[in-house]
């Protein structure tokens, strides 16, 4: 391949890859408290709307980043108020959202349906973006995929390198236990819930208002969907995370890329538009194939309410 | 209060059956419109609903519409029509190919009602069938994409490998070809209706392996909007775009488009029905009919590409040129109609192969 075209390649994977790492991250975090949060495609799509909808009237992306966080963290408290004050099922409640979310969003992009933003120019990094195929993939993108970057290594800093990382993990393993020692498992679980809240919310943000900058019903796509399956496949391990992301986003560029090359390879485009799902399944699956690190991993109260006074 | 409502409706309609002045029943008719995604702002379901709405406005004071939207195909979908019948609805049009077996059914249990489906295949004594020829407005997209390529590749953005999307590709390229003998058209299959990410990296893609001419056959706006987007870093890269008019989305390089107008042929159908005249009805209506339409060229078009594509148009709507005339050679070589023919509808509606000059590979079923 020229270097052009990998570069090209390299680009969009990375542009794919980013609002599954966003929307991911959050749910990781979510998950070690021992919430699960099914919401993720909801909260995305009402991120998504309230973005576009502030920045087509502020001009202002950043506001409209902001404000796709604001409303991914409500969203995610109306869950916490469901399934953590009252304590109804996290599956049922996080599905009710997910459904939800879709819907709202729909009704409030109503009056946005036919406008479209200006794309937003990236934020090119100097000196970086000089070099030669990497740079233009990796360092002209937009300001939120290198802030996914830094949430990355903040949620994987904070998580195991923080006293208050092992706090959150020691409410996702044994709420019992942290609550004996004297923290609120509920607030904590509630904090974590809207930091997946917030990172869902700038995911969907992504996506209306840098990748494309437009809002139609139901322009997610499932892609919430994919984040909560690349959380379980990454075996709660961030880094994990952005691997499978990338890999996801890659291979689907990579399909398309084989199909619009005009070579006539004899590999049906079925096979390769479900290339992106096996590949990442298959290769998180290899990686974390050690039973022990996946139980080690995995948040043993996952899903289950806390009660403090039972 | 809808139950409420609508056995109110029924009973209305029983006395007023009874009475001997039903013939001159001066009630509005109920039509119902079924829509497998939401109305939105461009798009299938869009083309529909404007459909409905000139109907509503031909036959004013003498017809109510209703419609739902968003009507998963499948078992929701009989429930819908069910509800729009014993609502009050006399006439129902559902507007996807899923909705075919549902509708079928419901038109069996309602026999004094009428029931129009998109797309599909399974008529009734009481259901037709409807589609436009979607192609013929390819082929003349085609042909200004060959005139005005200059890397002689065409970039097409697909859903699904089904007859209807490979008569669009093709006829496009048989267009393209007609005017460009080196021109190539490669497609990539995205395998979903709608996904505005898909559909736009998709558009990149092709654009970035050297297409300047794109178009596609997805429901969102997404690839005519990347395609404005690198117009400004090409400036002889265009866009075509499909369902509805979208140059709002592509002011500068979104040349024309494929229209489909359904208005006539609903208020037609809606006045034969209440007229008592309608005999069933089996449409597939092309530019003739009005039922296909390109969108107003873009500035962009030169003159004399304009004048021709006029001159094409009209020969189309004589009857003179048919976008499959022979010879059309397929992929492979084999030659599928010869010199002097032109490809039957049959042939058309079973269409499941590329022609000579798409340079892709055909998804196998």
């Amino acid at each position: 391949m020229a270097p052009g075209l990998v570069s090209a390649v390299l680009f969009a994977t990375v542009v794919a890859g980013t609002p599954l790492i966003l929307t991911a991250l959050g749910e990781l975090v979510t998950e070690k408290s021992g919430v699960l949060n099914l919401g993720a495609e909801g909260i995305m799509s009402v991120g998504a709307v309230a973005a576009f909808a502030v920045t087509i009237h502020t001009g202002s992306p950043l506001l409209g980043v902001l404000a796709g966080m604001v409303a991914g963290m409500a969203m995610s408290v109306l869950f916490g108020f469901v399934a953590l004050t009252l304590q109804a099922n996290q599956v049922a409640s996080g599905l009710a959202l997910s459904i939800f979310g879709v819907g709202l969003s729909a009704f409030v992009g109503k009056p946005y349906e036919s406008q479209t933003l200006e794309s937003v120019p990236p934020l090119k990094i100097p000196l970086l973006s000089k070099i030669p195929v990497l740079g233009h993939a990796l360092f002209e993108q937009q300001a939120l995929v290198y802030v996914s970057w830094i949430m990355l290594l903040a949620v994987a800093w904070f998580l195991y390198r923080t006293r208050w990382g092992l706090v959150l993990r020691a409410v996702g393993e044994t709420p019992v236990a942290a609550h004996a020692i004297g923290y609120n498992v509920l607030r904590i679980r509630y904090l974590a819930a809207m930091f997946g809240g917030a990172m869902a919310g700038i995911g969907g943000a992504f996506l209306s208002v840098f990748y494309t900058p437009l809002w139609v019903e139901g322009m997610v796509a499932g892609r919430g969907w994919i984040s909560l399956a690349l959380v379980v496949f990454a075996t709660w391990r961030p880094l994990r995370v952005m691997l499978g992301a990338y890999l996801f986003g890659g291979a689907m560029i990579t399909q398309m890329f084989v199909q619009g090359s005009g070579l006539r390879l004899d590999i049906p485009a079925q096979f390769l538009s479900a290339l992106p799902y096996l590949a990442t399944v298959v290769v998180l699956v290899l990686i974390s194939r050690n039973r022990s690190t996946i139980r080690l991993n995995s948040p043993a109260s996952l899903g289950q309410p806390f009660m403090p006074d039972a | 209060m809808q139950r409420l409502k609508s056995s109110i409706t029924l009973l209305g309609l029983g006395l007023l059956a009874a009475s001997p002045l039903a013939a001159a029943d001066p009630a509005p008719t109920q039509v119902g419109f079924v829509y497998v995604s939401p109305v939105g702002d461009a798009g299938w379901t869009y083309q529909h609903d404007q459909g409905r709405k000139e109907m509503e406005k031909a036959l004013a004071g003498k017809v109510t519409t209703k419609f739902v939207e968003n009507v998963p195909e499948g078992a929701d979908a009989e429930r819908v029509v069910r509800q729009m019948i014993t609502g009050g609805a006399k006439i129902v049009f559902t507007t996807s190919f899923g909705y075919m077996n549902a509708t079928e059914k419901v038109a069996v249990a309602f026999p004094n009602n009428f029931f129009f489906h998109a797309t599909g295949y399974k008529t009734g004594k009481n259901m037709g069938i409807y589609n436009a020829r979607f192609y013929e407005g390819r082929y003349l997209c085609g042909v200004i994409a060959g005139k005005m390529t200059k890397s002689h590749i065409a970039g097409y953005v697909a859903a699904f490998p089904i007859p209807e999307v490979l008569q669009g590709i093709n006829a496009f390229t048989e267009g393209m070809r007609s005017v460009d003998p080196k021109a190539e058209v490669r497609v990539i299959w995205v395998n979903s209706w709608f996904d505005p990410g898909k559909e736009r990296e998709a558009a990149l893609t092709l654009i970035s392996q050297g297409a300047d001419m794109i178009t596609h056959h997805t429901d969102s706006t997404a690839v005519v909007q990347a395609v404005e987007e690198k117009h400004k870093e090409n400036a002889n890269l265009y866009s075509f775009s499909y369902h509805s008019d979208m140059s709002k989305y592509g002011p500068k390089s979104c040349l024309t488009g494929t229209t489909h107008l359904w208005g006539d042929f609903y208020t037609r159908v809606v006045k034969e029905v209440m007229a008592g005249t309608w005999k069933g009805t089996n449409v597939w209506g092309g530019m003739k009919d009005g039922m296909i339409k390109l969108a107003p060229l873009n500035a962009a078009v030169p003159a004399p590409v304009k004048t021709l594509v006029v001159k094409l148009e009209k020969e189309i709507i004589a009857g003179k040129l048919h976008p499959f005339d022979g010879p059309v050679i397929a992929q492979d070589g084999k030659e599928l109609v010869p010199k002097g023919k032109s490809m039957t509808d049959a042939e058309l509606g079973g269409m499941n192969y590329y022609v000579k000059g798409v340079a892709s590979t055909l998804p196998k079923n």
